[in-house]
């Protein structure tokens, strides 16, 4: 045990190093994409839920009714920009370029931060008319998918504000590369799940 | 300030909840002050709460599990008391209300609280050894699933004081569950438990397949892998593809519960066998996650005590994928009378008895690897014996009910109860208990008594026929499941063996614990010095018993199926190396811990609708998830010379060994 103190010195000299020799990168990449796996099972849940329950209106609005697709297109065109962008960041990383990183990740930020304000926006206008998720089976699903996703976006804004500082703190050290690379994973998986929540909610409850 | 929570959730009125209450508190105050009287706080603070290690992890997750077993089973017991006598005028001695959260906390206890941290718990102990690694893949993470696992404990723990558990089955359809049908917090707990638990799981599934399929010795193929390990990746493989269906259904649930909505509620559009349906396509699976392992289990048995190569080992692994790929296919066999129609039934009805194929494929590898082997009669082998064939039993009423016409006649009686536990005892439970007495020794240096153990499962084998056949009896006289009382006198005399049966089942729990504590009175003679107590033929066998913190002082290259028994065969399965290197090991934390702590206060809070405290750990946890990520100094070293002392050690042992067994 006293071994551990002694030596834990050398160590952080070489912290780098040890992350290299383990191939630590590899397995959390390969881990966090299983987790990505089984959060997309969850969303497929919820899915085949909406898809049972989208036309149980009970007397209530139906999605034609309710969605306007100009204001989702824009919606839609902010969190895709912001995978663009957020892809801009990691090839800056690549070439190590830590002001790039930083300036791509807070245009990240600000487009996702754009669409949980206008999703917001839309839940509190479906609500404030009387649309909430307690009116029908369809609503519930509808608040449901939508919000499932949008609390992740949250999550990941969350996430991106912590890499920013970690960025600040620690610089782009490989255990903070690997980080970055787990979000942008993370980021564009929740583009792919809004496309479908694009199609199957809103496309083809106006069409 | 206390949401809904109030001094009256405390059911001061009944004598025997009150009475469970006080036995869990006095239990609990006493092993405090054992720890207290003997100064081990620090110790089981820094080798035990705080531990990464994955044996350390893995004995927590098998104490837990015996733990919860004991409440399971005192559960079924008294199921079993109230059926021997309520009948007629006599309404027994629990009412309606008390018998329904019995047997709904039975099933959730044993399948979630038992059968996962059983498997869990061995799982954490062998694979990493058995692949040749120093640890799991994710180390911190695994430590955090297991407090995440405990966490659930407490919280179906804490609703026997406060409050009440769920009276709705362990399944848990609506629309009783709704908030119109079941509006205190027993659903509630049943909810968070359930859910936090599973994360929990979760997050073991990813950790396992990373490791397994990354973490592997140099020449270890997939096809060399010991098949525990197959096993254990399949069953991984299962987690992560079917635990979020349970997360989302409890998810949508909760939304109806708290926030008013309309998922399975029988008004305003919702559907009611939506949440049916993913339940199954969780539960099905599910199943299947914890035998897979126990079928791991038994097959490591066999091939050991056999001393032979298991047979057919190519096929084992085949039929092992193939019953994780069908057990998606086959969720609907659990309500075939609600309403699917002829032509769905009969898909799900097919495929239920096709997956019984690959399970018999393994029936007879186990007994073709006995055939001409050197069996010993060992308690490891007296289990997979004992589960053979009684699970030939449960698996054929399992195909009887595949068949929807018979279903139909059966479903929902006991004989639906006698076939679930026909499968699930001797093919979870059994398996668990064989790698219970078969890895013992590995993980904590001594074996376990021989006499007890096979006594214990004489008991449970007898006891379990005396206990189950009469409720197959009783399904074909039409008696249905989970009645408090019943007026049909001639189901009377099944129900009192059955009674009997669940008493001598109980003595072989009893002669569990005698074993446990005779093998540690014992332990002095019986030290397992060699690390090999058994003439093992997987890696597993070639650590120290326990093992060193790092399992392998240097990485051993396999070359062969049964790596270790190959190394044995050609001479060099102890060779020490010339020179010893640095290990990297990673270090403690109470992260774990605290998401476990903090888990469990979110949980209750959101039970009691306290919102403060909902607010409070959800971001005590986020803020420990962040600290955590931040931490970039995870590891610490295991210096060479170090390394040396304890391999020196070691092989000073193997020389005592080797004296004790000349004199």
């Amino acid at each position: 045990m006293d071994n551990m103190t002694s030596k834990a010195a050398d160590l952080d000299t070489n912290l780098d190093g040890v992350f290299e020799e383990e191939d630590t990168a590899a397995k959390q990449s390969f881990g966090f994409w299983l987790y990505l796996m089984s959060d997309l099972v969850i969303f497929a849940s919820i899915f085949a839920t909406y898809a049972v329950l989208a036309h149980n209106y009970a007397g209530g609005p139906t999605g034609k009714e309710l969605f306007h697709l100009p204001y989702v297109f824009v919606e839609t065109m902010f969190l895709l920009l912001s995978s663009a962008s957020c892809g801009l960041a990691m090839v800056h990383m690549n070439d190590g370029r830590q002001r790039q990183v930083l300036s791509w990740l807070a245009v990240t930020f600000l487009l996702g931060f754009g669409f949980i304000a206008m999703e917001l926006h839309e839940f509190r206008a479906l609500i404030l008319e009387g649309n909430g998720p307690g009116r029908s089976g369809f609503l519930s699903a509808f608040f449901t998918l939508v919000g499932t996703h949008g609390l992740h976006v949250a999550s990941g804004l969350l996430w991106l504000v912590v890499m920013i500082g970690q960025i600040l703190t620690k610089g782009l050290t490989l255990p903070v590369q690997s980080r970055l690379l787990r979000f942008s994973m993370f980021w564009h998986f929740l583009d792919v799940v809004w496309v479908a929540v694009f199609t199957v909610v809103y496309l083809m409850g106006v069409l | 300030m206390f949401g809904k929570l109030s001094l009256a959730a405390i059911p001061y009125e009944d004598p025997l909840v009150m009475g469970a209450v006080a036995g869990s508190i006095l239990v609990g105050l006493v092993i405090l002050g054992l720890i207290t009287y003997y100064r081990k706080w620090t110790w089981l603070w820094t080798e035990w709460l705080t531990s990464v290690d994955h044996k350390r992890i893995g004995i927590m997750y098998v104490v837990l599990a015996l733990v919860m077993l004991l409440r399971g089973f005192t559960d079924a017991i008294m199921m079993r008391a109230q059926q021997a006598i309520a009948v007629g005028m006599s309404h027994g001695y629990l009412p309606p209300d008390h018998f329904n959260q019995i047997f709904s906390a039975h099933g959730t206890i044993m399948i979630i609280f038992v059968a996962m941290p059983f498997m869990s718990g061995l799982m954490n102990i062998v694979v990493p050894q058995q692949i040749g690694a120093r640890d799991v893949a994710f180390p911190y993470l695994n430590s955090l699933s297991f407090w995440l696992t405990s966490a659930g404990v407490m919280l179906v723990m804490v609703s026997l004081g406060v409050g009440d558990f769920s009276k709705a089955g362990w399944s848990g359809y609506p629309p009783l569950t709704e908030m119109q049908f079941s509006p205190d917090s027993g659903v509630d707990y049943w909810l968070w438990s359930l859910q936090i638990a599973g994360l929990g799981s979760l997050l073991t599934a990813v950790n396992f397949i990373v490791t397994i399929l990354k973490m592997r010795a140099p020449g270890m193929t997939l096809m060399r892998m010991p098949i525990f390990t197959w096993n254990t990746l399949c069953s991984s493989i299962l987690i992560l593809f079917s635990f979020p269906v349970l997360t989302a259904s409890l998810f949508l649930l909760t939304l109806d519960r708290y926030l008013g909505m309309h998922f399975f509620t029988t008004s305003h559009g919702g559907s009611p066998m939506m949440f049916v349906n993913l339940f199954w396509i969780w539960g099905h699976p599910e199943v299947y996650i914890v035998i897979l392992p126990a079928f791991g289990a038994f097959s490591e048995v066999t091939a050991t005590f056999c001393k032979k190569r298991l047979f057919g080992y190519v096929s084992m692994v085949y039929a092992t994928a193939a019953i994780t790929v069908m057990s998606f296919a086959v969720w609907l066999h659990h309500f075939f009378t609600m309403g699917a129609g002829p032509n769905v039934n009969l898909f799900f009805g097919i495929a239920t008895m096709i997956i019984a194929i690959p399970t018999g494929v393994k029936i007879f590898n186990w007994l073709f690897t006995m055939y001409r082997g050197r069996v010993r009669l060992s308690v490891p082998m007296f289990w997979t014996l004992g589960f053979i064939s009684t699970f030939a039993v449960g698996g054929m009423t399992g195909v009887l009910l595949a068949a929807p016409p018979a279903d139909f006649v059966l479903h929902n009686s006991l004989f639906l109860i006698a076939h679930f536990h026909n499968v699930l005892i001797p093919g979870a439970l059994f398996g668990y208990l064989a790698g219970y007495a078969y890895w013992f020794p590995k993980a904590i240096g001594f074996p376990l008594n021989e006499k007890w153990g096979k006594r214990a499962f004489w008991f449970w084998l007898i006891g379990f026929y005396i206990a189950f056949v009469p409720l197959y009896i009783l399904g074909f006289m039409g008696m249905p499941r989970r009645l408090a009382h019943y007026d049909n006198p001639a189901w009377q005399p099944f129900l009192i063996i059955a009674a009997m049966g669940s008493i001598i089942l109980f003595l072989g729990v009893v002669c569990q614990l005698i074993q446990l504590i005779v093998s540690i009175k014992e332990r002095q003679a019986n030290r397992d010095l060699t690390g090999d107590p058994w003439d093992g033929r997987t890696l597993e066998w070639a650590t120290a018993s326990p093992p060193a913190v790092y399992n392998f002082a240097t990485i051993p290259v396999v070359e062969d199926l049964d790596a270790f028994m190959d190394m044995k065969e050609k001479g060099i399965a102890y060779k020490r190396p010339k020179a010893y290197k640095d290990i990297h090991m990673p270090k403690n934390t109470a992260c774990g811990l605290y998401n476990g702590l903090q888990a469990f206060f979110f949980g209750f809070a959101m039970i009691w609708h306290i919102w403060w405290l909902v607010i409070a750990s959800g971001l005590a946890i986020i803020a420990t998830v962040i600290a955590r990520a931040a931490d970039d100094h995870s590891h610490y070293v295991v210096p060479a010379a170090e390394v040396e002392s304890i391999e020196n050690e070691r092989f000073r042992r193997f020389a005592a060994a080797a004296d004790q067994q000349t004199n």
